[in-house]
């Protein structure tokens, strides 16, 4: 699953990936840690573990998602080739889902007996609550308010599927202390509880363990490529928010020299605003959440508040391999603002009749800048990796229109 | 090594009793109130002084230490400025040991070695740096024994005994016992239960042990006291000054007279444990 080359060293055996990554958690949750790495190791070179995971993703997951030639775009746009990678069609409307499916089965490997997730736009709230549902454990989903208030369908939905939604009121009251609070039931419930989360960050292992669950992404989108064109991609293109959908994509293509990529970070209302959420563009590196990567912070070394449109992509930080690909001028990254994300939003509705998450409009608006200075040959594949069905009210509200 | 904590903890031996640590956060609820706190502690019965570096995201920390590190980033204290309260609270006791709690991303981004020289000179004694376990020994941990402040380490119930002999190298001054798996501010762990944990640390080290998490009352404190090194009170010291606020937010007197009067009790609490052991 993680095969390794010249841009996939990592993470060392401490987790580290050159000088990010890490291991940055209080003593209580250490030995779970090192639990969960020893575990993990040893499903991934289970066979059985591994045939569990194809069989979910196939059968109740609906993999492989399609590879499509989005051909009004690209001849609207009149340059490159563009395809789709539907993860959108995925069950539960996003990438989230891969990446629960094989956390849950490690869960149940490890003799869990209750689940908690973070989530920001409710997606990975969603995904685990759907997997904890089938797997028949409690599952307890820490939200900001602020989130609760812009994603009100996935906070039923959640709740439909039987999980316990806990609001959170400190801080920014979005994604980074929804962590927090998440990080503090682990902290309290360590023998009985399995910490499911949702992004490529956090301490070793999970920003390479969700990594290797979403690769997936880009191994399907490698043989569909291959099968519909005969050759690789030239460019990716992918929004970053934590990472974990970009990185699925990326991953499988980093030791092809000839595939460049793009990850798209959000601006917000722009990077020189200070409201925005562009931790690689315009942020530094630092120690959060278990990780040392590029962060949001003040000259003290205090977590400023992201802003996006986007719940998904309201983090102040940034998978530390992504922090490290920046570094290492692997992979581009580049900031979109919100009022590019609606534009582009509305684009991919009424062009090809697909309507997208407001985090994955974020990487399309960049294919919009783009894909026109690019040869009609150039292939540009581009993670679809979720719906805009959670988005419509904040959409609505932007329209000046009410639902 | 300045040895203040190594003196402390010696002369509570001599004498035969456990020590009281305190926890306050520094420019909690502004910097001035938070100073004149601390200045009172060891007079009103603090041996150990643990000072809080506040963080916008103590994910270790429950609401209490929460609320207090807002107030005090409101009042703008920064790390610099915790290390002024360090220099002038030396000025007037050389004695006391002062340690520093914290997350690691403000010394980080201070600087390390920056932060080990000023934090020398300016009279702190150690740090305890929530984030940063054993695995992590290499970014402040070893700078730190080598410039010759002690790096505090927190063992917890989730500590084995596989794991214990790492948890304790590049531990130094005395080991902070976690007593309960949780955040602070939360229920305590019963008496048996503590003593039990600190039988298991002892056949570890030789350091002294000091236990926290979840002591409110003189009673739990003289609980604690007779079977640890220390203990320390956090919470319900931070609890007692944010009662003392107005109903804008603002100091009163009363933060500090609620502090230095819960501090009094507690190390009356601690105070008479270890006599009624000795007799």
């Amino acid at each position: 699953m993680s095969a390794r080359g010249a841009n996939r060293p990592g993470p060392d055996a401490d987790g580290h990936f050159g000088i990010y990554g890490g291991r940055y958690v209080a003593e209580t949750l250490m030995p779970l840690i090192l639990d969960l790495e020893k575990a993990y190791e040893e499903a991934k070179d289970d066979p059985e573990f591994a045939e569990e995971f194809e069989r979910l993703l196939g059968h109740y997951v609906g993999r492989p998602s399609p590879l499509y030639h989005a051909e009004r775009l690209s001849a609207h746009l009149g340059g490159a080739r563009i395809y789709f990678k539907r993860d959108e069609l995925n069950h539960t409307g996003a990438h989230k889902i891969n990446n629960c499916v094989g956390q849950i089965l490690l869960a149940r490997r490890m003799g869990k007996t209750r689940i908690i997730a973070e989530t920001g736009a409710g997606q990975h709230g969603v995904a685990s609550a759907t997997v904890c549902a089938l797997f028949g454990l409690p599952c307890t989903v820490y939200m900001g308010e602020v989130d609760i208030e812009r994603q009100q369908p996935n906070v039923f939905r959640m709740k439909l599927l039987g999980a316990e939604v806990v609001p959170v009121n400190s801080g920014s009251r979005t994604l980074k202390d929804a962590m927090n609070e998440a990080l503090r039931d682990w902290v309290t419930n360590v023998e009985s509880t399995f910490y499911l989360i949702g992004t490529v960050a956090g301490p070793h292992p999970y920003p390479a363990m969700v990594r290797d669950f979403q690769s997936v992404i880009g191994r399907e989108t490698r043989e569909q490529i291959m099968a519909a064109e005969g050759r690789l991609p030239d460019t990716l293109v992918a929004c970053v928010g934590g990472g974990s959908n970009a990185i699925g994509l990326f991953h499988p293509f980093l030791d092809e020299e000839g595939v460049s990529m793009v990850g798209v970070e959000a601006a917000g209302h722009g990077i020189e605003s200070g409201k925005h959420a562009a931790s690689l563009s315009a942020g530094k590196p630092g120690v959060l959440h278990g990780n040392r990567t590029y962060l949001l912070q003040d000259e003290h070394g205090q977590i400023i508040e992201a802003h996006s449109i986007s719940a998904g992509l309201d983090y102040p930080g940034i998978g530390p391999e992504h922090a490290w690909l920046k570094d290492s001028g692997r992979v581009t990254y580049v900031p979109i603002d919100d009022e590019q994300a609606l534009d582009a939003f509305h684009l991919c509705s009424r062009l090809e009749g697909i309507i997208p998450a407001l985090e994955p409009a974020h990487a399309l608006a960049h294919v919009v800048e783009l894909a026109p200075s690019l040869p009609s040959d150039h292939i540009l594949v581009m993670n679809m990796c979720g719906r805009g069905d959670k988005d419509i009210f904040t959409v609505a509200d932007t329209m000046g229109a009410s639902l | 090594m300045s040895g203040r904590i190594e003196r402390r903890f010696a002369a509570l031996a001599e004498d035969g009793r456990a020590g009281l640590v305190t926890f306050t956060m520094m420019g909690d609820p502004d910097i001035e109130t938070s100073f004149a706190i601390l200045e009172g502690l060891a007079d009103a019965g603090a041996d150990v002084i643990e000072i809080g570096s506040p963080f916008t995201d103590p994910m270790a920390d429950g609401p209490v230490i929460q609320r207090a590190g807002q107030r005090a980033l409101r009042a703008g204290i920064t790390l610099s400025k915790t290390l002024d309260l360090v220099r002038r609270f030396r000025a007037r006791d050389d004695e006391t040991p002062l340690v520093l709690m914290g997350y690691y991303n403000p010394i980080y981004i201070y600087g390390v070695e920056r932060f080990l020289n000023d934090a020398l000179e300016a009279g702190l004694d150690g740090m305890i740096v929530v984030d940063l376990p054993p695995e992590e020994d290499d970014e402040l941990c070893r700078p730190a024994l080598d410039a010759g402040l002690s790096f505090i380490r927190l063992a917890a119930p989730t500590t084995d005994e596989a794991r214990l002999p790492a948890v304790l190298t590049n531990t130094s001054g005395f080991v902070y016992y976690i007593s309960i798996t949780g955040i602070t501010g939360a229920a305590g762990a019963t008496a048996a239960a503590t003593q039990q944990a600190v039988e298991r640390l002892r056949r570890h080290t030789a350091l002294p042990i000091a236990v926290g998490f979840g002591i409110k009352t003189p009673d739990q404190a003289a609980e604690v006291a007779r079977v640890a090194d220390a203990a320390v009170v956090g919470s319900a010291l931070v609890t007692a000054i944010e009662e003392g606020l107005n109903a804008d937010g603002e100091a009163t007197p009363a933060c500090r007279d609620n502090a230095l009067a819960l501090v009094r009790a507690l190390g009356e609490g601690v105070r008479a444990a270890r006599r009624e052991a000795a007799s």
